[in-house]
């Protein structure tokens, strides 16, 4: 290591922080920048969006219209605006529910993150199973286990959500058909979204897994007697976690965009609904609104991956930032 | 797509045979992938039936000898829908990972090669385009362009060249560093020259393989871009507009959905292996 890490350790910690801060507002300023190019170049009149069709309000309501949402403001003051309330979290009011936008997002989460923590938790028992099984193993189980996780990986989200519904909600009524709330509805759909994001880790954990029981380390173990299973758990998997969780950003996006699908094929209300719903209508705010959130969400993540690492790293965590 | 790159990235190839007659493997992703191909060109070996034809004696029939897939709720034969969607739904696939790997191969070059100042700024960027689910990005696309097969292309395209990019970067980083770009530096050949004749060809050589396994992702992409209602719009024979037909039906006719999407399950899952294979083979005569 050059230098003396224990010295500068307080100074450092403090500008790692504010690179983290420049890192996360150049993020989000350059999703606001982008998200607003992208609308601005929608072609249709916003006030006919708003009112819901040409011509149907008089000039004295749309002047009143257009002075409300700054849209008779020049796109550089309209620019400015947008990124300074949107970076204090103020995305205004989405067109079409007529409510401030941060309300309607809040309200859509819900569901949606109960989607998706079902999944995810599916997502890592199901990978986790699979890669400990099968990790390192000649035989027909890895065979079967991986072959199955290609395929998974390539298969539509929505087919097995077709599926799903065909066998279990209208053959076998299992489980209720569309929508709905409570447990039984949370079902198929986190089945459906969980399958490829399980395959993903498992493939990954287990090459994870298997570099590290090819290691030196693992030999050293073994020779203390320590039996497979616990040498596995206990000392194999913190160096897979380490490969696996690089993938936790990708994984997010999976969710994310994968809660798109799977809530238009169970017909399920939340973000991905509110999302198809605002580039339908064109409900310009409500999208910016996403757009940032979802730019927030992956930020945050990433940096909350790194102090993870440091976790399951200790090597990380003596070395100088 | 970044999903599949993070893979490519992660997984070391397996040591396999380098001759493809070993490897009976990459013949049985081979077969659909050549039906696919017939279909393309010439739909009509498949099905004597067009795919508007409307018989109004078998509205919603269930799959029978008559109608292989069923029909729907028009009475549209959905196997003579699925065979003549076959050759947009490819179309938009191909053309969405070309436009793709065009982009990324630029952006990936430019954010490698450029001055720093413009190359931090590229480098930037592409990680605030990977910060977005690539469905996201797609979907603005179509606000900004509209619906439609060219627009869906396009979207499908452009929402991946990020991943794309990065790749390349990465590569004409490992190649700038070779020692047979120090050797044609230090021989005095002009900058141009490396680039174009060392450089490139050297840093897009795994695009072969990444872009077999991004084209099922595209037509998966694209797909469900239709699906949703917001990708290729219903009349129009193609994969994932024919999903979405189908989805009111699911009770009394699962079949307008479910056998459609078989078909493009199976299609993305044979072009992937064929993918996964070739890399393997590549890997295999590399010798690495």
């Amino acid at each position: 290591m050059p230098g003396s890490p224990r010295s500068r350790t307080a100074p450092a910690g403090l500008v790692v922080a504010l690179q983290r801060l420049g890192v996360i507002l150049s993020v989000l300023w350059a999703a606001a920048t982008i998200a607003f190019v992208a609308i601005k170049a929608i072609p249709g009149d916003p006030v006919a969006i708003l009112t819901g069709g040409e011509n149907v309000v008089d000039a004295a309501e749309r002047a009143a219209l257009v002075a409300r949402y700054g849209l008779d403001q020049p796109l550089a003051v309209q620019y400015a605006r947008y990124v300074a309330h949107a970076l204090a979290g103020d995305f205004g009011q989405s067109y079409q529910y007529r409510l401030p936008v941060i309300t309607v997002i809040a309200e859509a989460a819900g569901p949606t993150l109960q989607l998706a923590g079902a999944a995810m938790v599916l997502a890592l028992g199901l990978g986790l199973a699979s890669a400990l099984v099968s990790a390192g193993r000649r035989g027909w189980l890895r065979g079967v286990l991986s072959g199955l996780e290609l395929v998974v990986l390539s298969t539509p989200v929505y087919w097995f959500g077709l599926l799903l519904i065909v066998l279990f909600s209208f053959t076998l009524g299992w489980f209720p058909i569309i929508g709905g709330d409570g447990i039984p509805a949370l079902v198929l759909p986190a089945v459906a979204l969980s399958l490829p994001l399980a395959a993903l880790l498992a493939q990954v954990l287990r090459d994870g897994l298997e570099e590290a029981l090819a290691q030196p380390f693992a030999l050293t173990i073994r020779m203390r007697g320590v039996g497979e299973a616990a040498l596995r758990l206990r000392h194999a998997l913190r160096h897979a976690a380490l490969a696996a969780s690089t993938l936790a950003g990708t994984l997010f996006a999976g969710v994310l965009g994968g809660s798109i699908l799977t809530e238009t094929v169970f017909g399920r209300s939340g973000i991905g609904q509110i999302t198809i719903q605002a580039i339908r209508t064109r409900d310009m705010p409500l999208l910016l609104g996403l757009v940032m959130l979802s730019a927030l969400a992956s930020v945050l993540i990433n940096l909350s991956l790194d102090a993870l690492y440091r976790r399951i790293d200790p090597r990380l965590r003596r070395a100088a930032p | 797509m970044t999903d599949m790159l993070a893979i490519i990235d992660r997984l070391r190839p397996d040591r396999g045979s380098p001759a493809p007659w070993h490897r009976p493997g990459l013949l049985v992703p081979l077969v659909p992938v050549l039906l696919l191909a017939v279909a393309t060109a010439a739909p009509g070996l498949f099905t004597g039936l067009a795919p508007d034809a409307i018989d109004t004696d078998a509205i919603l029939a269930p799959p029978g000898p008559a109608h292989g897939f069923g029909t729907d709720q028009l009475g549209r034969d959905v196997f003579a829908r699925v065979v003549h969607g076959t050759s947009l739904s490819l179309t938009i696939g191909l053309g969405a990972t070309l436009v793709a790997c065009a982009g990324g191969v630029l952006l990936g070059l430019a954010a490698a090669l450029a001055p720093p100042v413009v190359r931090a700024i590229l480098v930037r960027l592409i990680d605030v385009f990977l910060a977005f689910p690539e469905i996201l990005l797609a979907l603005l696309v179509i606000v900004a362009l509209g619906r439609g097969p060219a627009n869906t292309l396009l979207a499908v395209g452009l929402s991946s060249i990020a991943g794309y990019a990065r790749l390349v970067r990465s590569q004409v980083l490992q190649v700038v560093r070779s020692g047979y770009v120090e050797h044609a530096v230090a021989l005095g050949e002009p900058r141009r020259t490396i680039i174009l004749r060392h450089v490139i060809p050297n840093a897009t050589r795994p695009l072969v393989v990444v872009a077999t396994i991004g084209l099922g992702h595209a037509v998966l992409t694209a797909s469900a871009l239709s699906f949703i209602g917001l990708g290729v719009v219903p009349p129009v024979a193609e994969w994932g507009a024919l999903l979405a037909d189908g989805r009111n039906y699911l009770d009394t006719a699962p079949w307008i959905s479910v056998l459609p999407a078989t078909v493009v399950a199976v299609s993305v899952i044979a072009i992937t292996i064929l993918g996964r294979g070739l890399q393997d083979l590549l890997a295999g005569s590399d010798g690495s």
